[in-house]
């Protein structure tokens, strides 16, 4: 597996360290129902298709990236920096 | 106060071996330039005193004995001078926490290639390259200053380690060279 890095380029996987569904990225505000910090914290879906994690270049640029992937067909269809990201 | 002697961290040692020269070599100060959040055009400024810019990703420059190396987003490493300071940038001395291999001769890019997920073929890895990757499990920025030369920079607290590593490399290359199939 490797992965495009918008910065570094194509990289050998060992280079980076998965984080986690994007979810992370969506923090429920202060104040929000305990039922939404409940799914941002554990619940996940686990989709055949199409998904979105994080990953962190650790071994190159040490930057956030927003990775989306098929889990069926290992396609990586696409990788952004999470700092460059509009919100 | 007492007059303090710096030491490298390998104490300058060198290894000649199958025509690769293994060296540490004294790249004098090391500065860290990190772009803060709206900084970039005095950053530029300053730098363009020097006649510097910040380097594109991947990339190093030098002029006049100074270097300027890419090391990440809006950041770089200011190597060969004392650094003044940069309006719009936080600037950190980092000379005493990198320690700096040069690797060279027709053999340098073999002997990086075991170590590093990276193509280092001249094609793929011009000169002015600038790498943050991983030297086996160490990260590392190996820069391209030659055709046929390299220079890894290190966490000056993994050295010997690194040496140890270019060490083997660098043997098992050799012996490889002198097989007869």
């Amino acid at each position: 597996m490797r992965l495009t890095c918008p910065l570094c380029g194509d990289r050998d996987r060992r280079e980076f360290y998965y984080y986690g569904a994007e979810d992370y990225l969506h923090r429920p505000a202060e104040g929000a129902p305990l039922a939404d910090l409940d799914n941002y914290l554990h619940l996940r879906d686990n989709p055949a298709g199409v998904t979105k994690d994080l990953w962190y270049h650790e071994a190159g640029c040490s930057q956030w990236l927003l990775v989306t992937r098929n889990t069926v067909t290992h396609e990586i269809s696409g990788v952004e920096l999470v700092a460059g990201r509009k919100a | 106060m007492p007059e303090l002697i710096a030491k490298s961290a390998l104490e300058g040692r060198s290894l000649n071996l199958g025509g690769v020269s293994l060296a540490e070599v004294d790249v004098g100060p090391i500065t860290s330039v990190a772009v803060l959040p709206g900084g970039a055009k005095t950053v530029a400024r300053g730098l363009k005193a020097l006649g510097l810019a910040m380097p594109e990703p991947n990339t190093f420059v030098e002029k006049k004995g100074l270097r300027i190396v890419w090391t990440g987003r809006e950041q770089a490493f200011l190597i060969g001078a004392e650094s003044p300071v940069l309006e719009g940038a936080a600037v950190t001395d980092q000379s005493d926490g990198w320690a700096v291999l040069s690797l060279s001769g027709p053999a340098a890019a073999d002997v990086l290639a075991r170590l590093v997920p990276m193509d280092l073929r001249i094609v793929a890895c011009p000169v002015g390259t600038a790498l943050r990757s991983q030297l086996n499990h160490m990260n590392a920025v190996i820069l391209r200053t030659g055709d046929y030369a390299f220079e890894i920079m290190v966490f000056r607290s993994m050295a010997r380690t690194a040496w140890h590593e270019l060490e083997t490399a660098t043997h098992m290359v050799a012996a490889r060279a002198g097989v007869k199939i």
